[in-house]
């Protein structure tokens, strides 16, 4: 056998293998959260520790708190990009500190954030178990992804629009919002996708922060379950549990899947009515 | 081709601003409008350009010839100040732009750059609709009346020879066009700002030879109302359009103006050796 046959038919016994570990996963999901899955079990209230009912107040909760993560991380993220990409001079002092603390940052383990965020948000500004504490603290956590990608979805965008730009004499902030921001737009929807996804699979720096409470907030300073605590509590710590646990990770893999879709598809929207 | 402007009856109030092309150099009374007195230039410890002097005169065409890497470019970006744009870019020497000196730190530089526009290599259009390309910059620096734009959006199209090509499809995007049309639009760009000056740095080399021809007829045409200085490695192009030209050559590791002088008499008659081996094809 040629070397080429043997290296295709590696690649392909590789990416089989990957897929079918996703296939795989996705069956068993379907397989035992499927027949849990009905309209009501959208709407109502979880009962019996989760046992039995809905996730209802679950989805409320989770996007609350994913609500709360993007709206304090998006504008700083973005702003941070655009201040490291834009107003920084290469490999300024500044500059290298920043990025090296965001790296750092970014390779924490969540549950040093989870940690962190009961101390500070919980405690420290007495904001308690709550929805907010957790969006907070998931904000943290996903800066330092939404910054780097975003910074690096604005180095894409071509030097040459910064140069032709400066020679009209238009200002670096003119340039900015009208050719960068734009041009970078699919990038930064890309980023703000991933941070999405990320806190939304979050489980363990929710733990500490916005807790356990599956019954629906009343605001956003209520202790509040995320999906993610749903499905991990209903596996780990309620026999029987299980079923309902599929279910929820169904939903969860499908709502992640919906915003992707939506978010590309935005994506892609922008780039057509940018003209 | 024909090189005349149709006046289409339709636009009567549509005013061409460049003139019909006129024959070849040289036409000008030497005034200078840019002084570059012992210019140098270091990008961080790399010198780029050692001890340039020359003017620039006005409504001519001042073509800058010379190998790669001679320092051309670098002194197209002093003379617009994009140098201040590039990190560890270190200037020395003095440039007058209309007797003001155009490196002084209070300098309006965004003023300067409405007054001295740049063509660069590749075509830059935004990617926005060819009306948006050129209203952009103009809405920028505070033109803001819809009729005033439109005007002015008509005006230059027409004198880059672009509008009756897309005068039906102004909001398509600009990146659509052919690469000629783009650079053509680009200059259109620049035109729209009235500047005084153009600099331009090999605005031909991307384009196809006809694409070319279409650009270089409307240099010449820009020659009088505007002042062009421009950077070519095409030597039979800088013959046919410049009034002065400029040899460049790098000397130690540097840019050095080796000739100045009209343009007759640096390709027919040059002083220097290394002049004459260049324009002969014998270097370079």
């Amino acid at each position: 056998m040629s070397k080429n046959a043997l290296a295709t038919g590696l690649i392909c016994l590789v990416a089989v293998l990957v897929t079918s570990v996703f296939f795989w996963l996705l069956t068993d999901l379907v397989i035992h959260g499927l027949p849990r899955l009905s309209g009501p079990f959208f709407v109502e209230a979880s009962q019996n520790a989760g046992r039995s009912g809905g996730i209802g107040p679950i989805i409320v909760s989770t996007a609350l708190i994913l609500l709360v993560a993007i709206v304090t991380s998006a504008p700083l993220g973005l702003a941070t990009a655009v201040l490291l990409s834009e107003f920084t001079r290469p490999g300024s002092l500044f500059g290298r500190l920043v990025r090296r603390s965001l790296d750092v940052l970014a390779g924490v383990p969540s549950i040093v954030f989870g940690l962190f965020g009961n101390a500070f948000f919980c405690i420290y500004l007495g904001l308690g178990f709550s929805i907010l504490s957790g969006g907070l603290t998931l904000a943290c956590m996903v800066l330092p992804l939404l910054i780097r990608t975003a910074e690096q979805g604005l180095q894409v965008a071509p030097n040459d629009y910064r140069l032709a730009a400066a020679a009209l004499g238009m200002s670096r902030s003119a340039a900015l919002t009208h050719l960068l921001l734009p041009a970078a737009m699919p990038a930064l929807v890309a980023a703000l996708l991933l941070a999405i996804g990320r806190a939304g699979a979050e489980t363990a720096a929710l733990v500490f922060t916005s807790g356990y409470v599956d019954r629906m907030p009343d605001s956003l300073l209520d202790s509040g379950r995320a999906l993610s605590v749903h499905i991990y509590d209903l596996s780990m710590n309620v026999a029987g549990g299980d079923a309902n646990a599929s279910a929820a990770a169904l939903v969860l893999i499908g709502l992640l899947l919906i915003i992707n879709t939506i978010a590309m598809s935005l994506a892609k929207q922008w780039r057509i009515a940018t003209p | 081709m024909s090189l005349m402007i149709n006046t289409k009856k339709d636009n009567p109030g549509a005013a061409y601003t460049l003139g019909p092309l006129q024959a070849g150099p040289p036409c000008c009374v030497p005034e200078p409008l840019i002084q570059v007195d012992n210019l140098s230039l270091h990008y961080g410890a790399k010198p780029a350009l050692a001890k340039v002097s020359l003017d620039i005169y006005k409504g001519c065409i001042t073509a800058l010839i010379g190998p790669s890497g001679c320092g051309k470019t670098s002194f197209l970006s002093v003379l617009n100040r994009l140098t201040d744009m590039i990190p560890d870019c270190r200037v020395l020497g003095h440039v007058y732009f209309d007797n003001k000196d155009l490196r002084h730190p209070t300098l309006d530089v965004q003023a300067l750059r409405r007054d001295i526009g740049m063509i660069f290599q590749k075509p830059v259009p935004f990617p926005l609709s060819i009306r948006r390309n050129i209203e952009l910059p103009l809405r920028e620096h505070g033109m803001n009346k819809a009729a005033d734009l439109n005007a002015r959006v008509q005006q230059v199209l027409q004198d880059v020879g672009l509008w009756e090509e897309v005068k039906d499809r102004l909001e398509a995007p600009a990146q659509a066009l052919s690469g000629g049309q783009q650079q053509r639009l680009c200059i259109a760009r620049a035109l729209a700002l009235r500047p005084k000056v153009l600099l331009m740095d090999e605005p031909c080399s991307a384009l196809d030879p006809i694409a070319s021809g279409v650009v270089e007829d409307l240099i010449q045409r820009l020659r009088g109302q505007y002042t062009v200085v421009i950077v070519t490695h095409n030597l039979a192009q800088a013959r046919r359009i410049a009034n002065y030209a400029g040899f460049f050559w790098v000397k130690e590791r540097a840019g050095c103006l080796i000739e100045f002088g009209q343009a007759k008499q640096i390709f027919e008659a040059p002083v220097h050796e290394l002049t004459a081996a260049y324009v002969q094809g014998k270097r370079g």
